[in-house]
């Protein structure tokens, strides 16, 4: 027989309750990259807008950035752990891939036993994070979600090639999202183009040292095709942060903050003009002492805008997010 | 109607001078994008996605890079313009 089963019950809308950051101790200048690659500050500068990056010691793992992060988050939301309900931790630089590290972090948090899982969307990874607790919360699977974006990219950066040498950072940043009486997270406009997977990807998978003698095969890299990935970051993404506006309902004009993911200052400028953005919008820009920290960018950035007084709690903002895969994800936010 | 040689580069000049601030009149069939007019890998991006429209052309990636000068570029349009 078919028997009823009870309907779940969940919030009718989610926000952003609160949001934390971790950036790594040691802060990397241009001059450090310098002694690796024949390239100059200026032309760093010139090319990304970034002028340092946080670069993770042995005691910075992607586990203890994302306590710190988590915990902030936790915190800021005025939450204790054992509210949280579910665990999303998007990372690709977390080289252990059993079990996930959410678990770990969930345990290290002391958030009892939620849901964990760790999801892989590159630089999106945000923002996919973010529509997962929301759909969790507005089904009722769990009432406070915490999304962490993680990465230790040092650890896979090449500091011989001197196009990507410069480009990453480490760092973790996180949100709570918890039930709202109003919609303050917009549609998720997100997606995939996998016939582009080459264009931002590792070097090699990692079973090439099963295979070969490890002494003979350089580690693995991140690896991009600059101007192709240039193009699509600006003129594709704009087209659907655009979208993000359209469906959220929500005017250029009414935007107080617009936070990209931080890969690069000439993406997130070129953006700005594609898109026509009006000038009282606030433009994260912390990619300049931060670098590129693919899924942990959005959530860091946001948590700068509000540290730092350039948006406040209750500001509207553009969030979007785009990198390896090559995969997207954009939405309107309410801010914490 | 197809754009002539000079439209092509008068069109591409202007382009340039929005995107990289050059004086028009630099803008050369024989300069060099990056070494004589200061068009970096990801303003020629930029110049590229602009010449796509102004001259109903498509310009894919694996093309960008063997577009050196202004010439090379011209060229291009010319040929693949729609």
């Amino acid at each position: 027989m078919t028997a009823k089963i009870k309907p779940s019950k969940g919030a009718p809308y989610a926000r952003i309750l609160g949001v934390g950051g971790y950036r790594p101790t040691r802060v990397v200048p241009n001059e450090e990259i310098l002694k690796h690659i024949d390239s100059s500050d200026e032309w760093i500068r010139s090319r990304s807008g970034i002028a340092t990056r946080h670069w993770a010691g042995p005691d910075e793992t992607v586990a203890t950035m994302s306590v710190e992060a988590g915990g902030k988050a936790i915190a800021d939301a005025g939450l204790s752990p054992e509210q949280i309900g579910a665990v999303i931790v998007s990372t690709v630089s977390h080289f252990k891939q059993t079990p996930a590290i959410a678990t770990e972090i969930a345990h290290l948090l002391g958030t009892g036993k939620p849901a964990a899982f760790d999801i892989s969307a590159g630089c999106a990874g945000f923002g996919y994070g973010l529509a997962l607790a929301k759909g969790m919360i507005t089904d009722g699977s769990a009432e406070h979600v915490l999304v962490i974006g993680v990465e230790r990219l040092s650890d896979l950066t090449d500091l011989e090639d001197r196009a990507t040498a410069f480009l990453f950072g480490d760092g973790a940043g996180a949100v709570v999202v918890g039930p709202s009486k109003e919609p303050a997270i917009g549609p998720t406009v997100w997606g995939s183009e996998g016939d582009k997977s080459d264009t931002i990807t590792q070097t090699l998978p990692w079973d090439v040292y099963r295979d070969q003698d490890s002494a003979e095969v350089r580690y693995p890299a991140l690896r991009q095709e600059g101007q192709a990935v240039f193009r699509w970051a600006v003129y594709e993404m704009a087209k659907v942060a655009q979208q993000a506006l359209d469906e959220a309902g929500v005017a250029p004009e009414d935007l107080d903050a617009f936070i990209p993911h931080q890969a690069n200052m000439r993406i997130i400028d070129s953006m700005i003009k594609t898109l026509k953005l009006p000038e009282h919008v606030t433009v994260a820009r912390d990619v300049e002492t931060t670098g590129n920290t693919s899924a942990a960018s959005i959530p860091l950035a946001m948590e700068r805008l509000l540290a730092t007084g350039q948006a406040k709690s209750g500001d509207t903002a553009l969030v979007i997010g785009f990198g390896a895969g090559l995969v997207y994800a954009a939405t309107v936010v309410t801010l914490p | 109607m197809a754009a002539t040689q000079e439209e092509i580069l008068e069109g591409l000049a202007e382009i340039v001078n929005e995107i990289a601030g050059i004086p028009t009149e630099d803008v050369l069939l024989d300069k060099s994008f990056t070494d004589d007019l200061d068009v970096d890998s990801l303003s020629m991006v930029e110049v590229v996605v602009a010449a796509e429209e102004r001259f109903d052309v498509k310009i894919p990636d694996d093309d960008v890079k063997n577009l050196k000068t202004v010439g090379d570029a011209v060229d291009y349009i010319l040929k693949h313009q729609g």
